[in-house]
């Protein structure tokens, strides 16, 4: 072993044996940076779980059509004659020899929280068949699927778990009409889960829409067979729409609420790692203050002052990341699977469950080793300039 | 190799010689002259008290003997080697292979056993594990305390822990010894034990010792007595 590291190793090794003579300035360090990588860890998995349940659901194949510059589907209209020509567009797959076209109307009806009460906005989307086939992942996990023409709903799992009065058999009532729910189903912790279904006919005569629907969604034969899509648009002014993947637009829905979690989740962090990284300063500082004579005599003997240095640092390192690791324990019992919902840019409500995976507690242990850096830095410099003569000093 | 032509030439130069050293420390504002061309010359395998009032300047030499401290002008040359122009890389070095230092207080590390404090300096050299371990035992064998090894500081008496640092102090086989007020903090029975023991390593393993004191007692184990005072030396011969 080279002679330095051996150096470094054995001041780091004297350094962390010392650590018992501080023990609460010590655990008071690990506590504050295990309480910072904490909030941060929860932020993360907030936004990562966000974006997780929308881009989860959506399909490279699947396209959703729109009105031109609609943006998102509350903000669409499509008439039947436009829903007629994209039944016959090219490039769209087929089942039992018909086209895989899904005409949809989403539609806001009210819901409340089952936790506090609070009034939401809640999607029910009115749909045929087709748009249960085109969904991925979709089971029925109780009752059965919703009849045409009954007023019948089927009742996303996670929407059922978040708001009131959605159980199996309850009757429901939105604006003047009475709903069963006849089913629920999962569709694998995607943004689906968050809705009410039911038959498109019954939606469009109870909230008076005629025979509009809002989107077109369709599956393509192959993901470029898009562009064959697009071209056939392109010729027909009549189809003054938008085409999107389903991924794309899930995408792009997610951005927007994903990153205000991320905005407000890290600047509350690095506020809080300041006061986390004063705490470990004050703590090396105080290290570095009682230990001066002990590495002023190892000086004397011979050591460098490179080794003195990252002695000192080895310690804040170290302290950092203790607090890390118990920041992440403390997050993975705490944070990580719950669920709780939150509003989609569509102004209705999505829930979603906290994902803290590897990488997010990787981010949190840099974010630990990051403030014991920082705050093991000019202690360190300090003591490499210890002046070895204090040695000999008085007690 | 140094040291066999010193020896075969009939005038060998001396272990430590200072020529012209001067030390001034500024202290808020006004400068504190302790030494103005200080001149001295210690042989090889010499035993030197240095005694003096207090302020008078005896850790400063000390330090500046052991390569801690910079003289401002002059020369200082020990063992050959001028340390007045060394860097502080080579100045570290140069301390581990040239000085054992022993401290009044000890200065043991308190949470390493009394073997583990003996082998700080040997963690310095290339020596494999067992080598060091071999050499501490012998460290600790010398000093009377080899069944002691285990033991923390807090576990020994103030004798027994200058023992361990004298152990420390010799476990790399350096030319020369430093010791500030050695028994500085040790009763006289104490004492008498360790001054014995720093007079067999000038008898039997030749270190050139150079110990400050206030003690005219503790003066007595040496071979010479140098009495600083106002910046100079006066020497007084012992008849032992
Ligand atoms: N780092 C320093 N900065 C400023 N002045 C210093 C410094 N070190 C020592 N001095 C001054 O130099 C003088 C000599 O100090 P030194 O410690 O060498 O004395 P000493 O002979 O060892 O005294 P004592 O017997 O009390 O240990 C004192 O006046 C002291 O205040
Ligand atoms: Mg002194």
């Amino acid at each position: 072993m080279p002679v330095l590291l051996k150096q470094i190793l054995s001041v780091s090794w004297i350094g962390l044996r010392s650590i018992p003579q501080r023990p609460w300035l010590s655990l008071a360090t690990i506590f504050t940076i295990a309480t910072v990588v904490t909030v941060l860890l929860a932020f993360l998995a907030m936004s990562e779980g966000f974006r997780q349940t929308l881009t989860g659901g959506g399909s490279e194949s699947v396209v959703l059509v729109m009105r031109g510059n609609a943006e998102a589907e509350l903000n669409s209209v499509l008439i039947r004659d436009q829903v007629a020509l994209l039944n016959s567009a090219p490039g769209i797959a087929k089942k039992d020899g018909a086209p895989l076209v899904s005409p949809e109307l989403y539609v806001v009806v009210d819901g409340k929280k089952r936790s506090n009460e609070a009034k939401v906005n809640l999607p029910l989307r009115g749909m045929n068949s087709e748009g249960i086939a085109l969904r991925e992942n979709v089971t029925l996990t109780q009752g059965r699927m919703f009849a045409p023409g009954r007023n019948e709903l089927v009742v996303g799992e996670s929407l059922l778990r978040e708001f009131q009065g959605f159980d199996l058999g309850n009757i429901v009532r939105f604006g003047a009409s009475d709903w069963k729910v006849v089913g629920i189903f999962s569709a694998a912790g995607s943004v689906f889960e968050s809705e009410l279904w039911s038959d498109l006919a019954g939606v469009q005569s109870q909230f008076n829409r005629g025979s509009t629907v809002q989107s077109v969604r369709m599956r393509l034969t192959e993901p470029s067979a898009i562009e064959d899509l697009r071209a056939y648009i392109a010729n027909d002014p009549r189809l003054n729409v938008d085409v999107v993947t389903e991924k794309a637009y899930f995408a792009k829905q997610a951005e927007g609420t994903s990153d205000i979690i991320l905005m407000l989740g890290w600047p509350l962090a690095i506020a809080m790692a300041l006061g986390a990284l004063a705490g470990a300063l004050n703590t090396i500082y105080t290290s570095v203050a009682t230990r001066s004579r002990e590495i002023a005599t190892l000086r004397a003997i011979g050591f460098s002052s490179t080794s003195a240095f990252f002695g000192t640092l080895t310690e804040s390192l170290l302290l950092s990341l203790l607090g890390g690791l118990l920041g992440s324990i403390l997050a993975l019992l705490f944070f990580d699977g719950i669920s709780t919902s939150t509003l989609g840019s569509s102004f209705t409500q999505v829930v979603f469950r906290f994902d803290l995976s590897a990488r997010l507690l990787l981010n949190g242990a840099v974010f630990a080793l990051v403030i014991g850096f920082l705050g093991g830095l000019t202690p360190a410099f300090r003591a490499a300039r210890i002046p070895v003569a204090s040695a000999f000093s008085d007690r | 190799m140094a040291e066999n032509i010193s020896e075969i030439s009939s005038a060998p130069t001396p272990l430590i010689q200072l020529r012209d050293v001067s030390k001034t420390y500024r202290k808020s504002g006004t400068d504190i002259t302790i030494f103005h061309n200080l001149n001295l010359e210690i042989k090889a395998g010499d035993f030197v008290a240095v005694m003096g009032p207090s302020g008078s300047g005896k850790t400063t030499l000390l330090n500046l003997l052991g390569g801690i401290d910079r003289a401002d002008a002059g020369s200082i040359a020990i063992n050959d080697e001028e340390l007045t122009h060394m860097s502080e890389s080579r100045l570290s070095r140069w301390r581990a292979d040239t000085v054992g230092f022993i401290f009044q207080f000890y200065n043991l590390m308190p949470m390493l056993n009394a073997a583990s404090n003996v082998e700080l300096p040997l963690l310095l050299t290339r020596l494999s594990r067992s080598e060091r371990r071999k050499n501490v035992e012998t460290a600790l064998q010398i000093v009377g305390l080899e069944d002691r090894a285990g033991h923390s500081p807090k576990e020994l008496s103030g004798g027994q822990q200058q023992r361990v640092a004298i152990a420390r102090a010799i476990v790399s086989d350096p030319k020369l010894l430093l010791c500030d007020e050695p028994t500085g903090d040790l009763d006289r029975g104490t004492a008498a034990e360790i001054l014995e023991t720093l007079q067999m390593l000038n008898r039997d393993f030749g270190k050139t010792i150079i110990m400050v004191t206030h003690d005219p007692e503790a003066a007595r184990y040496a071979k010479r007595v140098l009495h600083l005072d106002k910046g100079h030396f006066i020497e007084k011969e012992l008849s032992s």
